[in-house]
């Protein structure tokens, strides 16, 4: 029987952090969220923490488990040892055990104009986009907004200014997307020291990504776009 | 805190309902208990219905065709005039979300992606890999961005303000803060999805699908319809039951007995085999387990091996990761254990097909409402179509109804409501019974998966109406709720399985009264579909103990009804 050593926090009460333990029974093919469950609805009702999907889409349940972000419904509990450590994601405010300050997070997803502003006005078909111009954006649009690679970017935790990797990740979605009309406008955003030069290229959260996207690599994309649009006198921004 | 129309849910149909109706220049408010990007919408893999005619063995495809074989689908359940509706604002609506940027799959010529689904005569559903409602999901939610429409996100919706008939607003918890506000609005539309949690050891769908938004206006008088039409899903992974798409068997994916044979033949006709609809699928593999020619007598297979890893990777890959990441299982190498696992709820609050109810001012769209366009069985890759339809259409209705409106803002319900939620509140902390409400829950499921699954009969379903009534008293004596005050998760999932009582109870009831088998409500007691009798729909109005039933016609239109072969 696995022990769960789980971080606990409520600023409603005086007391500091702490971790609690709760000991789980375990099943073939548990996951960690079952056993989250498992201690809020037959040890412990006051535990916090954000789930629903269970099937690793809806990227509710990101969190810290046993020294990597990822999420609690995709985590087999038989992976990890006999003492599994569980803590909320890094670097936002904790608001209750596994519960943090998403906020910041997603207005940092909002700053990069998370949407297509198309090239051409729309006429009664879809745009014509070919397998080969969608296939650009493989991977690129699976990105959950789950935050783990947030969690885990160091930069993130020491500049609040900085978009953060979900947001740069994004932003080259909608800049490869062959129906943007934005590219120019879209690379000055990002090209600055709030956005892609402040990435210190560590690949954590290529590591971490539960979708097996790489932030790090679309920043790196990034960089050389705007290099190239610099060069060709498209970008006037500086940095 | 005031909108001209709050819509409940963050799902796609309340995401398009609340573009809908800023576009048309009203204020919104969008409240939903989980973020948006969270709502089980994302979870929808397979596709999504228009007949664009794109598929090169579909080009003769029309939405008179799409319309049709969604009544077909239904049993001739649904609502002529609505389904028509669907199958016409379809193709437009499903242009709009691709020039809002959803990434569709394509084809060489550039134009959406289309395949083959069940129960359709031409192959009509739009896909984007097999993440099509996470494609979708997201592209609407930028737009809703784009607009800087206000989403009140983790506030959890427990009540109507009414007063004197018409609907006022709504009392939520804010789970940020642990406090209850109410919200005042002219119009309230809920899009709070579907219930399937209500079978929650064996079900598809996220622990947030509870049916809570539709047990609140059934608590406050609304009709529900159609409850007893539940759909099982043909193929959830055995064990967390979480949903392999239709889409594998739309790409030629083999359902196969533990002697290795294609048993579809033995149900359908050889040329539909894996895709005849949900309802017939469902039953089949069922009894290929009962009779024992399943796997240690509680799955079969859906095998995809011989599409081969490129296929799979391309079309497939959200399958192949679930496979890996919760089975260690590579359909590639390896068929994929599946059974039948509840997913859709046909009915819900019954309504008409601009989302209006019999309590003025109050609205629904999406999984909870029931317009009916399901009917008695969902056609796949109706669901998405039907969340962005009927959001747009209720969207635009409610904003028209509204704009002009004084903003009235009824203190005296809002005062009402808070009042009670807080003086709820209280009690559950106070509370002083023993109960575990999460073992409630397990047997309220028990109960439902057991004898109100996919095959019933009297006998069980007159046992489950007697054993939920016994886990609501069961429910009065709770052992205490805990008194943290922000994001206390225990009284948000007590409040949703109060909510699950009530809607297992009016789908036991629904059931037991319909003596005849049509859709997903088979009856090995009562087996044929008897229209002269009940060709009509099911009205449930709430009593805690013995909800009411009623019926009332369906409507129909140019296609009579006839026997369902596939």
């Amino acid at each position: 029987m696995p022990t769960f050593k789980v971080f606990r926090y409520d600023p409603d009460k005086n007391d500091p952090p702490y971790f609690q333990d709760y000991e789980v029974p375990d099943h073939k093919g548990m996951t960690v969220l079952e056993a989250l469950y498992y201690i809020l609805e037959n040890l412990d009702p006051t535990l916090a923490f954000r789930s629903s999907c269970r099937m690793g889409v809806c990227g509710s349940c990101a969190m810290h488990i046993d020294g990597q972000y990822g999420l609690a419904c995709e985590t087999q509990v038989a992976a990890l040892g006999n003492k599994i450590t569980i803590r909320p994601l890094a670097h936002m405010t904790v608001i209750r055990d596994m519960v943090v300050d998403l906020d910041p997070f997603f207005a940092q997803y909002e700053a990069i104009k998370p949407y297509l502003i198309p090239k051409n006005a729309p006429g009664p078909r879809e745009y014509a986009q070919t397998p080969r111009e969608r296939k650009k954006l493989d991977i690129l649009v699976d990105c959950i907004l789950c935050a783990s690679c947030y969690g885990s970017c160091p930069v993130v935790g020491t500049d609040e200014k900085y978009l953060g990797p979900h947001a740069l990740l994004k932003a080259l979605r909608f800049i490869d997307d062959s129906r943007d009309g934005q590219t120019n406008e879209r690379l000055a955003f990002v090209a600055n020291d709030s956005g892609i030069f402040r990435c210190h290229t560590i690949f954590n959260c290529q590591q971490v990504c539960p979708k097996d996207l790489d932030p790090t690599g679309a920043i790196g994309k990034l960089k050389m776009k705007s290099l190239w649009a610099k060069l060709t006198g498209k970008l006037k921004s500086s940095g | 805190m005031f909108y001209d129309v709050i819509i409940v849910g963050g799902g796609l149909a309340g995401l398009r309902a609340a573009i809908a109706a800023h576009d048309a220049g009203v204020k919104v408010g969008l409240v939903s208990k989980i973020h948006p990007v969270r709502s089980h919408s994302g979870a929808a893999q397979g596709g999504v219905n228009a007949a664009l005619g794109n598929h090169p063995d579909g080009h003769d495809d029309t939405p008179e065709r799409h319309a049709y074989d969604t009544i077909k689908g239904s049993d001739f359940l649904a609502d002529q005039d609505a389904v028509e509706l669907m199958a016409n604002m379809a193709p437009e609506i499903i242009i709009e979300f691709e020039h809002w940027g959803c990434p569709f799959s394509r084809y060489e010529d550039g134009s959406i992606a289309q395949r083959p689904f069940g129960g359709a005569g031409f192959p009509r559903t739009c896909y984007g890999a097999d993440r099509t409602g996470l494609y979708m999901l997201h592209t609407c939610y930028e737009q809703v961005v784009k607009r800087n429409i206000d989403v009140l996100y983790e506030h959890f919706v427990t009540r109507l303000a009414v007063k004197n008939g018409r609907c006022t607003g709504v009392i939520a918890l804010n789970l940020h803060t642990g406090e209850f506000e109410a919200i005042a609005g002219n119009a309230v539309i809920f899009a709070t999805g579907g219930s399937g949690r209500v079978y929650s050891i064996n079900t598809t769908n996220a622990h947030a699908s509870t049916g809570l938004g539709i047990a609140i206006p059934y608590w406050a008088g609304v009709a529900l319809k159609d409850m007893e039409f539940i759909q099982f899903h043909p193929t959830g992974l055995e064990g967390s039951s979480i949903l392999m798409t239709e889409g594998c068997r739309g790409e030629g994916g083999y359902l196969l007995n533990n002697r290795g044979e294609r048993f579809m033949k033995n149900y359908v006709s050889e040329k539909i085999m894996e895709l005849a609809p949900r309802d017939i699928v469902a039953r089949s593999i069922q009894t290929e387990i009962n009779e024992g020619r399943g796997f240690e007598d509680s799955f079969v297979h859906l095998d995809l091996r011989h599409l081969g890893e490129q296929k799979i990777k391309e079309k497939l890959p959200g399958i192949r990761e679930i496979c890996l990441k919760f089975k260690n299982i590579d359909p590639i190498k390896t068929p994929i254990p599946i059974h039948p696992a509840n997913h859709y709820t046909m009915g819900g609050i019954d309504c008409d097909k601009n989302g209006e109810t019999s309590l003025e001012g109050f609205y629904a769209a999406g999984e909870c409402a029931c317009v009916s366009v399901h009917g008695a069985n969902r056609l796949g890759g109706n669901s998405l179509l039907d969340t962005i339809v009927f959001g747009t259409q209720t969207g635009r209705y409610v904003a028209g109804k509204v704009k002009g409106m004084s903003q009235t803002v009824d203190t005296d319900a809002l005062n009402n409501g808070l009042d009670a939620e807080k003086e709820r509140y209280e009690r559950l902390q106070s509370s002083e019974g023993k109960a575990n409400p999460y073992d409630i829950r397990n047997d309220l499921s028990k109960v439902m998966n057991e004898k109100i699954g996919i095959f019933r009969n009297e006998t069980d379903m007159k046992a489950a109406v007697d054993e939920i009534k016994m886990l609501k008293i069961k429910f009065e004596k709770l052992r205490p709720i805990p008194n943290t005050v922000k994001f206390n998760y225990d009284f948000l999932w007590v409040t949703e399985i109060a909510g699950n009582l009530d809607a297992a109870l009016a789908i036991a009831t629904g059931a037991l009264n319909r003596t005849e088998s049509r859709g997903a409500h088979y009856r090995i007691d009562f087996n044929k579909r008897l229209d002269d009798e009940w060709l009509k729909h099911t009205l449930h109005t709430y009593h805690p103990s013995n909800p009411e039933i009623t019926y009332k016609p369906v409507t129909m239109g140019k296609y009579e009804p006839e026997e369902r072969k596939y």
